[in-house]
This record gives structure tokens, C-alpha cells and sequence, in this order.
């Protein structure tokens, strides 16, 4: 992968519910508080009902041309039709991080970083159910350093509306799981 | 400077209207734009302002037209199939000279189409946004920042001139989230006087009158006249591009919106390989800014041109009037909904680079790298 600092594009994708426009969020705060050149896309429309949901979500030092992201240096995939459809797009040297709970295929790729997360399996175990996307953002941020740890934390906590404050520790807890994950 | 935030442009833009001092938003939901009615409809009551979900995108034009004859500041969004429906009452407000704002962020068509992102809607907006001899302005943003910084001028310039515009932009840049500095709230004294609105004679001037209907051909023509007149003021001095490395460029994309950004993605590409490639972006589709099209073709390094749209081919007629048969003129783009990746834009201008016209292309290609940082800027 190229120097992450000055540019790193995401493709984060699920199904319709899982959070995946939430995860791509809290990337996307943490190139804001760092003052980076940044861009959100969401897949919008009927494919959000029941099928796949994806998100773009790129940092650079920059300003970013198209924020489609097709060549991704990340892949975060939490359904084994967003894995199947975009692993083989990731660019060789990435990292692919999946959700091991819920796809039960290895990615086959021996040009770039692999790593499984049985996310969906740990955030149930510990009452945390609904924030495998976030553990996913900590595990990512474990093997990729896409931010300081300073600024990922804060950005969770900027992605989480005020009225939801009470969702605050739950989320904090699924980040921390996810960076210790090994 | 404010803070920046992070904003749909759809919001965004909502967010700049209600800084730019809109009094009234009608309007009917249609995806990818619906958030802009979302925004305008948790806001405006909180502001004092009118927000109304009309039964139709008809009945929310018509609205338009009543309230900014009565010197409102009015804004309505749609996407293209919306705003087809909203055609007829965009030519009423034309002939009565009722300025309003109207936003199309575009989606595949013809028809239904499709709800992903689409530049198709170019002939309509510049060519005929309805019956009769008139335009319609037309700003296309290109960032979340424009979404939101247009708005702004869009308001002035349909104050000022009296005439109807339209923020062109597309559902890419309505759903995507960017960075963006939003605008200082215009102060009342900002707001255009409106003497021709209809406010009640309060017994002491005559009544004023906002009809399209002029049933005498020669005092409708004198109307229009008098249209045309102001068009050419707006044509003389609210042409707006943005031009990136053009200076040293043998290949100049034209592209506007979304597609822009496609193409500096692209740009940024074939410049480390050392092809001599710059965009020219129009940010005024109407009036077209031909000044700036002109001043590169005056240049003499320009050898071609490719006009790279989200659509079949529309906004290329527009650069081949103004390149006048003097250079070649060449397209690429995507229909219905498909975005082009850099790398495909990237390979239209290497296969037209290598056609060649007889001689070698990117020559001077270490003065295009140091004019990458030097050119980036805006020309007003």
C-alpha cells in the first residue's frame, strides 16, 4: 500500500442494517478532525433494502477527484456477497478485513493482507449485538493505523448523534474489542 | 473561518438556503434529492420560514410562482423526472419574471430511468427548460463546498436579473459527504428590493401585475425583447469556468460536475506519465462560459478537446460551437446512471493522444507538472 498518511481509499459493504454507512462515518470524522481532504459515498436506493449496502469512504492529503472508490487499499466486508464481489478489486498490497461470524469463505488472494473477525460472533457474546461494524473500524485501525488513536476515538464519538449519548460506552467497548483483536 | 462540518451535499445546499435568507421551500420527494426536502422540512418552521410537501412536483412550481410574485425568496427541488413535470411552470415564471431557485439533482433517464447519477438532463436545463423564448441560469457544482456556496449566488442572481435558476447537480454529489465551510447568514440588507412584488398598494401606487399571459403579439414581443436584453447582460458578466492545467495542454477535457472530478482524477494520472492534458470546468452551463473555452483555444497549444459527460453526448454540442471547427472535438461518457472511473477516462484520453494528428503528443511535459501547483485556481 502506498503511504497511508496522504491517501487511503475504503470500500466497506454489508448488508442493508449492519451499520455500514455508520462505519464508513467514523473513518470519515477521523479525516475530518485531522483536517485531511475527505470524501463519504454512500450506495444508495434499492439495494439498500435487504441487499447490499456499500460505502466509499477515502482520506488524502489532496483534494480527491472522484470519491467512487473502484480500486480499493481497504476492504471491509461483512457479507459473503460484498466479499465475493469486492475482494478481487482490492489493490494488490491491501488489506481485506471480514466478518468470519457470517461468511464462512477465505478470500482468495495471496497479494494482499487478510484478515478474519469473527466480529458479529464477539459483539453478541459480550451484549454488545449491532456493533460489529464497530469492532470491524477497530480491527481496521489495528492492522492499518489510518488515523491517530487519539482521533479515532474522538471520531466515534462525533458520529454518534447527541441524542444517542446513551450509545456512547457500547460503542467505545466494540472499538477497544476490535483494536486488541489479533 | 467557520468550522468545517460534514454534510451531504444534499444538506448542505438545504443548510445554504436557509443562510441565504429563503423564505419558502415546496417541493415533492423523489430520490437522490429527497434529503434536501428532509433538511428544509425539520429547519424552516424552526426559522420561521415556509416548508410545505406539495401534492406534486405541478402543484409545487405553481406554488413557487404565487409566493415569489409575492417577493419571496423560493426555492424547489426535484430530480429529472420531477423536474420534467415542473417544466411548465418554470415557462410561466419566466414570462410573469419571477425569480426562483430550482435544484435537479440528476438521475438516469429517459423516463423513470434510474436513481444513480446522471448529467442527461443538460439539454433540458440549457436548451429548452420549457416552451417559449427564454433560459434558465444554470450552476453546476462540482464539491459539497459548491453545492453549498451556489446557492447563495443562485438567489442573487435570480433577484438581480429577475430570471430563474437552476442549481444542475447530480446524485453523486447530493449523497456524498465532503468537508464544507458553511456560508455566513446574508444580512437583510443583502436581499434585493423587489418594487414590481405583489405586496398590497396600500392605497398609494399602482396595483403591480405577475401574468405570463400577453395575448398582443407585439407587446409580447417587446416583453421578450426586453428579456433578451437582460440574457445578454448575464451572458456579458456571470460566466463562471474553472480551468486546471490548461497552460501547457495539447489534450483539454471539458467536463462539468461530478464528471469533473472524474476527470482530475485522471488529469492528476496521465501528468505523472507526462501526457500535457488540463480540464476546462464549466461552473456556468448557462450563460456557457465560451470566454474561458476561447481564452485556451487563443493559447495555441491546444490540439483536441473531449467532452467527458455522465450522459450520451449533450454538453459536446456546446463545446463544438464554441471550438468552431478550429480543433478537433471528441466525447466520452457513461449513460444511465453510471459513473466513469478515472481509469476509463484516463484511456479515452490515451487513445486519442496516441491517434496523434501527425505529430508527437506531450511535448513541454516538465512545464505541465510545475504549472499542477501554479494553475489550480478559479477563473470568475
Amino acid at each position: 500500500m502506498s503511504d497511508i498518511r496522504s491517501e487511503i481509499r475504503l470500500l466497506l459493504a454489508g448488508f442493508g442494517g449492519q451499520g455500514i454507512l455508520f462505519a464508513g462515518k467514523v473513518v470519515a470524522y477521523a479525516g475530518l478532525i485531522e483536517d485531511r481532504e475527505l470524501s463519504w459515498l454512500p450506495s444508495y436506493g434499492p439495494e439498500m433494502r435487504g441487499g447490499t449496502a456499500n460505502c466509499s469512504v477515502t482520506l488524502a492529503s489532496s483534494p480527491i477527484g472522484s470519491p467512487l472508490v473502484t480500486e480499493p487499499d481497504v476492504l471491509v466486508a461483512m457479507n459473503r456477497p460484498s466479499l465475493e464481489k469486492y475482494a478481487p478489486i482490492v489493490r494488490p498490497g491491501g488489506v481485506i478485513v471480514y466478518d468470519s461470524s457470517l461468511i464462512d469463505t477465505m478470500p482468495v488472494r495471496d497479494d494482499v493482507q487478510i484478515y478474519d473477525v469473527p466480529a458479529t460472533g464477539i459483539t453478541s457474546e459480550q451484549d454488545l449485538g449491532g456493533l460489529a461494524n464497530v469492532l470491524m473500524v477497530g480491527k481496521l485501525w489495528r492492522e492499518t493505523q489510518f488515523c491517530a488513536e487519539d482521533t479515532l476515538t474522538a471520531a466515534l464519538e462525533k458520529a454518534i448523534p447527541a441524542r444517542k449519548a446513551h450509545l456512547l460506552e457500547p460503542n467505545l467497548r466494540a472499538l477497544k474489542l476490535g483494536k486488541s483483536y489479533v | 473561518m467557520s468550522e468545517k462540518v460534514l454534510m451531504k451535499g444534499n444538506e448542505a445546499l438545504a443548510e445554504a438556503a436557509l443562510r441565504a435568507g429563503c423564505d419558502c421551500f415546496f417541493g415533492y420527494p423523489i430520490t437522490p434529492q429527497t434529503e434536501v426536502a428532509a433538511y428544509m422540512a425539520r429547519r424552516m418552521p424552526k426559522v420561521g420560514g415556509v416548508y410545505l410537501q406539495a401534492e406534486s412536483e405541478i402543484a409545487a412550481i405553481n406554488m413557487i410562482y404565487g409566493a415569489s410574485a409575492a417577493g419571496a425568496r423560493v426555492l424547489t427541488s426535484s430530480s429529472s423526472p420531477g423536474i420534467s413535470l415542473k417544466s411548465e411552470g418554470i415557462s410561466y415564471l419566466a414570462g410573469a419574471d419571477l425569480p426562483a431557485v430550482i435544484i435537479n439533482v440528476q438521475r438516469g433517464g429517459p423516463g423513470l430511468g434510474g436513481i444513480q447519477p446522471s448529467q442527461a438532463d443538460y439539454w433540458q436545463a440549457t436548451r429548452a427548460m420549457g416552451h417559449g423564448d427564454f433560459h434558465v441560469t444554470v450552476l453546476a457544482p462540482s464539491t459539497v463546498q459548491e453545492m453549498c456556496d451556489l446557492v447563495a449566488l443562485a438567489f442573487d442572481l435570480a433577484d438581480r436579473y429577475r430570471t430563474q435558476v437552476m442549481i444542475l447537480a447530480d446524485g453523486l454529489l447530493g449523497q456524498m459527504m465532503e468537508p464544507v465551510v458553511l456560508p455566513e447568514p446574508a444580512g437583510a440588507d443583502a436581499r434585493a428590493d423587489k418594487p414590481w412584488a405583489l405586496t398590497g398598494t396600500g392605497g398609494v401606487r399602482p396595483g403591480n401585475v405577475a401574468n405570463s399571459l400577453c395575448l398582443v403579439a407585439d407587446n409580447l414581443e417587446a416583453r421578450n425583447v426586453e428579456r433578451f436584453r437582460r440574457y445578454e447582460v448575464i451572458r456579458d458578466s456571470e460566466q463562471r469556468a474553472e480551468t486546471y492545467l490548461v497552460d501547457d495542454a495539447e489534450t483539454v477535457i471539458v467536463a462539468f460536475g461530478a464528471c469533473a472530478r472524474v476527470a482530475k482524477s485522471a488529469i492528476d494520472t496521465l501528468r505523472r506519465d507526462g501526457v500535457a492534458v488540463g480540464l476546462i470546468r464549466p461552473i456556468t452551463l448557462w450563460p456557457w462560459p465560451a470566454d474561458a473555452i476561447n481564452a485556451v483555444l487563443d493559447g495555441g497549444v491546444v490540439r483536441r478537446m473531449l467532452s467527458v459527460e455522465m450522459s450520451m453526448g449533450q454538453m459536446i454540442d456546446d463545446v463544438k460551437l464554441t471550438v468552431n471547427g478550429r480543433i478537433p472535438v471528441d466525447f466520452f461518457g457513461r449513460s444511465g446512471g453510471v459513473v466513469p472511473t478515472p481509469a476509463e477516462v484516463e484511456g479515452a484520453v490515451r487513445r486519442l493522444v496516441d491517434a496523434g494528428d501527425g505529430a508527437p503528443a506531450a511535448a513541454g511535459v516538465t512545464a505541465g507538472v510545475a504549472a499542477h501547483n501554479a494553475n489550480n485556481g478559479k477563473e470568475a
